[in-house]
Formats: C-alpha cells, structure tokens, sequence
C-alpha cells in the first residue's frame, strides 16, 4: 500500500511538475546554446528583465515589512475589526488577478476615478512603471503574513510579555525575542513572495499597455516573444524565469538543511 | 566708426542667437507610442526603422517609435482609459470612434485627415487550412458543415474578428437573397463550429499553427501569407473564397496626446511617410494590399494579390460602421445573440 501510494504521488508529480519545467528547457535550448544566449540581447528582453527585478525589489521589502506589522497586529492584540484586517489580508488570494488589475484601471485610469486629476498634474501611473509595481504589490500582500500569523498565534505571547516584564522596551522585544522566533516563517514568506512577485502576468497585463522595452515584465515578454513565432526566444526567457523561482526554492532547501536543528527549535516552540 | 562697430556686434549677436537656434532645432529627438493590432507586428519593425532613417535624413531630427500590440478593441480601450498613443493604427473604424467618442482625445474629423479615408493600406479576409487541404475547403458554405472545425477570433475583442464576421455574412447575404433570417442562421452555425474564441488574431493564429487545433483558419490576408512564411509554404494552403470583404485598417494621430507630448508633427508626418513608395512598398512586402499600388517598386509583390471579389463595410447591407457596430458587435446585438444560444 504505502509503495502503490509512494508510486501515485511520484508520477504524477513528475507528470504535472517536473515534465512541464523539462519541456522549457528544451524548447530553449532546440537551436543551440548560441541561440539560448542571442535572446538575452535583445534590448527589450533585457529590458524586461530590468522592469521583473525592479518590480520585485520594490514590492518584496515593503511586503515583507506590512506582512510583520500585519501579523505581529493580529496575533498579540485585541481590536476591533481584527477579523475584518484577517479576510482583507486574503483578499488577493481570492480575488483574480485580472480583477485585481481591472480596479487600478478603474481607479487610475483616465476614465477612473482620480485618472483626470492625475493627468492634469502629469502624473503617470496607470500603464507605465508605478501602476506595474502596485498591481504586483496588490497581488503579494498575502504571502508574508499568511506564513507568519499561523506561527505567531501558536508561540503566542508569553515570550514577549516575559519580555517586557523585565523591563525591555518594545523595539527591544520585537528585535531580541519576536524576529527570532519567526525567522523562518519570514524567510519563506519573502522567498514565495519574491517568486510570485517576479512570475505575475494577469494583473500587471491589465495595467501594463504592452509597450515593448518600457512596460512588459518578463511575463509579458514571453507572451510577446510567443506571438511573434519567436518560440527559442520565448522559451528562453520562460527558462530564465523558471531559473529564478528554482534558486529561490534552492536556497530555501539550503537553509533548511543548515539550520535543521534550530528550524527544529523555532517549530517547537 | 562707432556705428559700425555696434551693427557688428549686433550682427555677431544675431549670428550667435541663430546658431543656438539651429543647434537646439538639431538636437531634437522625438519619441513615438504607436498602439497598433495584432498582426502589425512586423510590418511596423521594418516600417518604424525606415521612417526614422527618413525622418533624420530629412530633418536631422532624431525619432524612436514605440510599439505595443494586441486585440485591436482592446488597445482601443486602453487608449481611452489613458495609454498614451501618439498614433493609433488599429484594425478598424470602429475602434478609432470608440476613442473618438469615449476620450475625445481624437478628432472627429480623423478619417478626412489622411488620404482614401486614413487608409494606407488595406487586406481581407481569407482561409487558412492544412497541407493538401484535408477537409477539401472551398468556400464559405464548407466552413457551416457539420465536423468542420473553424478558428477565428472574438468579435467582441479582435478588429480582424469583426471583418471575418461581417465577410461571412455579405457571403451568405448573397446566397441567401438577403433573407436576414436566413443570414443570421447562417453565421450562427459557422460560429457553432468554433471550439475556441481567441481574444485577438495572433492569438487564433498560434491556435491553428501552432497547437494545431481546428480545420480551417479564418484570418486577415497578411496573416495567412505571414503563417507560410513563418511555418513553411508545404504546411498550409491558402484559400480564398468567392467573395470577401476589403478590411481597412486606418490611422490616426491621437491630437490631445501628441499635444501634450510635442509630437503633432512627427506624428503627422509618420502616417503621411506610410503612403510614399517606401511606405507602400513595405505595405506589399508585408502582404497588406497597398492604397496606391503604383508606388510599389517591385511590381510582382502587387501581382501576388489574387483577385477576389471584395464588398467593403459602406455597402448598403452594413451601412459603415456607425451603424454595422451597435447593430452587431454592441451589448446584445447580433453576434451576442447567436454566440449566447450556441
């Protein structure tokens, strides 16, 4: 039983995992390694890369910081509204994209809501850099807090009313007792966050006008490079893609493996 | 002695103040939004090099073009809500309206601002099928049989969808007598044999080409050509049907933007450079049948257009687009009818 099991789950995680991220790579590399590298010269797509990475530097650390300030809320306060602040949080992972994507339009846009007044004073947001990074911001809130609010519940709050007993001030218990304990839970929070960050298409397609070389991430490239037949090159830059996200999962498993014993110790807790 | 020192300084002063002005008028560089459709793509790579090449030969000024594609209602949409196209190059009358209409950012009078209706060039609508034509596609007729599966894209999104619709119908108002009954049952079942919609027309094209899903592609003439030149000529035949349509794809220069910009001007003369010989040439070369095929150098690149018989978007039966739009393509018009009870 538990090989017919074992068996079941391998394959079909070979079937719907692994054989997809294969195919990339070999669609990529059909016509040779020197075609591989010629699509990375391409202004636009390099361009593009820029815009993905610029994208993820901004919207990642100001997650990362409202996912702490959001859990660290909801876990060691009462309030009023905390189940409200809770379901808000998960909005985006509810929401789709697209929609996600459609109200920045309908807010930005020059039909939207505050669109004339942000015309008038020059402002540019809605299908140019700021509105990419918003969308993509929209779409990652969940990731941070979501993987911290389980944890922090669980330790609850005995180590920093501890803390705070022995006279530390509030900065003081936030950096010498809380961080610590959900070291872990932030780093994987940020590393999800990073990878969806850097993978989004629905809700930066909406808001983005497909200018090439100025608006397209690396998503919208290959969807670009795609429809122009240029399947080496759309395939390339998928495998780039698919790149990044396997170093992120690669230096997960790395901590995992060289801190086992204090994870161990933090899950414990 | 001292008056013409002073005329001298003073023409030393004028010298001095003409040459900042030539020096500035000489640094200008330009940049350009085109939002254009779909299979544009390339005819605007090589068109876009060759106007800027034009362009510094003949002014010294220096302009960059910026292209973004997609489903031509779309880009339309997103011009309104704020895109900020210098021109629009889209693949119908209609959409270029829809700005009109709903931006006010171009105006009215659009279509009288650049020759034959702002049309530079024109295509239609023909069919694309498989190596040897497998389901022995001829005409519009075979594409209503029963296990015939046809691949175009959504009205409601695509330019190029809108004038495979609309060629179907003047095909069966013809046979039909102009029976509109019998009309919309016709388009009915030919939209009944779609298993998908894509939103725009490369989209339907990577469908069919790529995917290899359906029987028989219904798409712009550019196109079809454009799918043997990218997948091979033995791949897939061209036919073309008994009677078309002649799809005008026009261009206008988004006034309140290109105010706003700088760039009236250039942008003017961007739309003007696509009727000189080069312009039409390029036109050809990428398989749009040009608006002044005299122009065109290479005289094979005209002769290579088959001749069919082409019913345009005035006729009587659709009354341009002011009233073939709503009347179709509008919230519960036509298409939303038959499309909703497929």
């Amino acid at each position: 039983m538990r090989r017919v099991l074992l068996a079941v789950a391998l394959v079909y995680i070979a079937a719907v995992l692994v054989l997809p991220l294969v195919l990339v790579f070999t669609e990529a590399f059909r016509k040779g390694w020197e075609n591989y590298l010629s699509a990375f010269t391409d202004p636009s797509s390099l361009a593009a890369i820029r815009l993905t990475l610029l994208v993820t530097v901004i919207a990642v650390p100001l997650n990362a910081v409202f996912g702490v300030l959001a859990a660290w809320s909801v876990t060691k306060y009462q309030f009023r509204g905390k189940a409200l602040l809770t379901t808000l949080i998960d909005l985006p992972f509810s929401v789709s994209p697209v929609v996600s994507g459609m109200v920045y339009v309908l807010l930005f846009g020059a039909q939207g809501l505050i669109g004339p007044w942000l015309r008038d004073n020059g402002i540019e947001i809605i299908f140019a850099v700021p509105g990419i990074v918003l969308a993509t911001m929209f779409v990652t809130v969940p990731f941070v807090a979501r993987e911290l609010i389980p944890l922090m519940q669980s330790q609850g709050t005995t180590d920093e009313e501890a803390a705070l007993s022995l006279g530390a001030s509030g900065w003081q218990t936030f950096r010498r007792v809380t961080l610590p304990n959900i070291k872990w839970g932030l780093v994987y929070g940020v590393l999800l966050c990073t990878a969806r960050a850097m993978g989004e298409f629905g809700a930066v397609s909406v808001v983005s006008g497909h200018i090439r070389g100025k608006t397209t991430t690396m998503p919208l490239d290959i969807e670009i490079l795609y429809n122009d037949y240029n399947f080496t090159a759309a395939f390339a830059m998928a495998s780039l893609l698919a790149l990044l996200a396997l170093v992120t999962l690669l230096i997960k498993t790395v901590l995992e493996l060289r801190f086992a014993d204090e994870l161990a110790g933090t899950r414990r807790h | 002695m001292k008056r013409i020192a002073k005329s001298l300084a003073l023409a030393g002063l004028v010298a001095s103040v003409g040459m900042v002005g030539t020096v500035t008028a000489h640094a200008a560089e330009f940049k350009l939004l085109n939002v254009s459709y779909d299979p544009t793509r390339e005819l605007y790579q090589e068109y876009n090099a060759a106007f800027a090449k034009h362009y510094l030969e003949a002014t010294g000024d220096t302009v960059t073009i910026e292209q973004s594609h997609g489903g031509s209602g779309k880009q339309a949409q997103a011009v309104i809500d704020g895109l900020g196209a210098d021109v629009v190059t889209l693949a119908l009358a209609g959409d270029i309206n829809a700005i009109v209409k709903k931006s006010g950012l171009i105006a009215a009078d659009w279509q009288s601002r650049f020759e034959l209706n702002a049309t530079p060039y024109s295509s239609t609508i023909v069919f694309l099928v498989r190596k040897g034509n497998p389901k022995g596609v001829k005409d519009w007729a075979d594409l209503v049989k029963p296990g015939i599966e046809v691949i175009t894209p959504n009205p409601k999104t695509s330019g190029g969808a809108r004038w495979n619709y609309l060629a179907a119908w003047a095909y069966a108002n013809r046979t039909d007598g102009g029976d509109e009954q019998k009309t919309i049952a016709f388009v009915k079942s030919l939209y009944a044999n779609v298993p998908v919609l894509d939103t725009g027309a490369r989209g339907s094209t990577t469908t069919f080409a790529q995917k290899e899903l359906g029987d028989v592609l219904t798409t712009w003439e550019n196109e079809a050509y454009l799918v043997q030149d990218e997948f091979g000529k033995d791949n897939f035949e061209i036919v073309t049907p008994s009677l078309s349509i002649r799809a005008e794809p026009p261009v206008a220069v988004v006034d309140k933007n290109a105010e706003a910009h700088g760039t009236t001007e250039v942008a003017k003369a961007y739309l003007d450079y696509l009727y000189s010989a080069e312009g039409q040439t390029i036109a050809a070369k990428n398989h749009y049948r040009p608006s002044h095929p005299e122009l065109v150098s290479d005289k094979a690149l005209v002769d290579a257009f088959p001749q069919i018989d082409l019913v345009t978007i005035d006729d009587p039966q659709f009354g341009g687009w002011g009233e073939a739009q709503p009347k179709h393509f509008g919230e519960g018009g036509i298409f939303d009818q038959i499309h909703g009870a497929s």
